[in-house]
């Protein structure tokens, strides 16, 4: 570090660095949305959005607009202040959690703005506050669909976070650390997906339910509840709902490059160039964010019932067991 | 149980996976219309249109049949005689006013099959769409081919379905017919400029 970048106080560099990251965030959320709805539709045999600059280019900036500019409603029956707060609440936690996020790295370490030494539990807490904004939205609303939606939420995020907690313990094993750039730099020579195959898919499959998308979306499930949590939601309240929904889709697609496919580490030995590091960890994350959607496409929503069944009697065994053989293999040849 | 039989079916998942990953490599059948307009069918029934004969008079005698014929009465005519003066058609009688609603025509094409003379036909025109009621009444200045864009076609005349006078539809983009140069878009413009003497 060179006398002049020392001058600069540290909370001026962080909020520097924060500032940038969101404008980055928040333009990648944009585009996810557009990559979303112009895969669904090819997989649709549909054309997709393509009326609002070059290929729907600025559909986001359209859609954003639009969103502004409809009417706050707020239902008589609402409990005021947290029907405001909640979709704060949701939104800051999704973007909290890229405050620690390393994208990529070199040989001098990680590049994040905070690289915290409980990482992937700072995540995990995160997500997990993050379901009290979805819980109070539905709470607050005062009005059956929004609050049978947000009781699902509630027992939907408790079943499955613990069988991802218990997919990502394996992982946390292997690496003898929960610090993200620690993780990446354990996986140069063989990524975590290999050992931990088990664990990539329960992870896979719970992430998915943990962000509320298809086919585990029976938080929104617009064919029976309406729009679940956000049904009394309208404007800019819902967009920030929304918002928060695709960064945490981001969030678990660069948490399973992170943990599970090497980071920013290239599919042969170590990266020494970060921009060709944050290449490689972009087209990983990208992958998921395609999958995710592909999903989306493909499959039904699951019942309620069965839901909780997958979850409470197929995954988290499954995982428990995974974690256990992990755990033993690590005691034994670690 | 059957929801655990169905979780655990792979077959079925990986069919229901390459369907969707298939799908997305599909050539899409969409028309993206305002740019691309779809080739009809070479009888489309479409907008009318009065036809002339090739020394410019009115085909129309003024004989009502297609205002008879037409099952959702759409179709007003009210006849007046040809004075040695004023000759409109070779007849003795002319259409004073010729009126379709367009928005009450159903487009069966029956008055087509009535008219003695050919005179009323149906064009694969379909764009009318417009901001009020009244303007889907459809009178002579708008139906009646203008003298200098040809006499209009009879459908089994027309190749390829296309009306000579007529780009609109098919791939062709231009509105503006290839022979005599004239904008089949702006002929009722026209000739109401013609009537007030505006026109050059």
């Amino acid at each position: 570090m060179n006398a002049a970048v020392a001058s600069v106080p540290l909370w001026l560099i962080v909020l520097i660095k924060s500032a940038i990251l969101l404008l980055v965030v928040i333009t990648t959320f944009a585009y996810s949305m557009l990559f979303e709805r112009k895969v669904m539709a090819w997989m649709q045999l549909r054309p997709g959005p393509n009326r609002v600059g070059p290929w729907g280019m600025l559909q986001p900036a359209a859609d954003a607009l639009k969103m502004m500019f409809k009417e706050d409603l707020t239902p008589n029956t609402a409990d005021p202040l947290i029907y405001r707060l909640a979709p704060f609440i949701s939104l800051i936690c999704a973007m909290g959690t890229f405050a620690i996020i390393p994208f990529t790295g070199d040989a001098s370490g990680a590049y994040s703005i905070g690289d915290v030494n409980a990482g992937i539990l700072f995540v995990f807490s995160l997500t997990s506050i993050g379901v009290y904004g979805i819980s109070l939205a539905g709470w607050a609303s005062g009005s059956k669909f929004p609050l049978l939606g947000s009781v699902r939420s509630t027992a939907q995020m408790i079943s499955y976070e613990l069988s991802m907690s218990m997919s990502v313990i394996g992982v946390l094993i292997l690496a003898g650390s929960t610090s993200l750039s620690a993780i990446v730099g354990s996986q140069q020579r063989v990524w975590f997906v290999v050992p931990q195959i088990v664990g990539f898919v329960i992870y896979i499959i719970t992430a998915v339910a943990e962000t509320n998308r298809a086919p585990f979306d029976l938080v929104e499930a617009e064919t029976e509840l309406v729009g679940g949590f956000h049904t009394e939601y309208s404007g800019l309240r819902f967009g920030l709902f929304f918002i928060a929904e695709y960064l945490n889709m981001i969030t678990v697609s660069c948490l399973a490059t992170l943990l599970f496919l090497g980071g920013w580490n290239p599919l042969f030995g170590p990266s020494d160039n970060a921009f060709i590091g944050l290449a490689w960890f972009v087209a990983k994350a990208a992958l998921f964010l395609f999958f995710y959607i592909w999903l989306r496409t493909t499959l039904p929503r699951l019942r309620y019932d069965r839901l909780m069944d997958f979850g409470w009697k197929v995954l988290l065994p499954v995982a428990t067991l995974n974690l256990v053989i992990t755990a033993v293999a690590v005691a034994v040849w670690g | 149980m059957p929801g655990r039989k169905n979780l655990f079916n792979v077959g079925a998942l990986v069919r229901g996976f390459s369907t969707t990953f298939h799908f997305f490599f599909v050539k899409k059948p969409t028309i993206e219309y305002p740019t691309v307009k779809k080739q009809h069918a070479p009888r489309f029934h479409g907008l009318h249109e009065l036809r002339r004969y090739a020394d410019g008079k009115e085909r129309c005698i003024g004989c009502e049949l297609c205002s008879i014929a037409c099952p959702a009465n759409a179709i007003t005519v009210i006849g007046a005689e040809n004075t040695p003066t004023d000759r409109l058609s070779p007849g003795e009688r002319h259409a004073a006013r010729y009126e379709i609603d367009e928005l009450r025509c159903i487009f069966c094409g029956l008055c087509e099959e009535a008219c003695p003379t050919d005179a009323i036909v149906l064009t694969p025109r379909f764009e009318m769409a417009d901001y009020r009621r009244g303007a889907f009444v459809y009178a002579k200045d708008r139906l009646l081919v203008p003298p200098e864009a040809g006499v209009g076609s009879a459908p089994d005349e027309r190749p390829n379905g296309i009306p000579s006078d007529l780009g609109m539809v098919g791939h062709v983009k231009s509105t503006v017919d290839i022979a005599t140069g004239y904008d089949a878009t702006n002929r009722g413009t026209i000739l109401k400029d013609q009537r007030r003497g505006l026109a050059g």
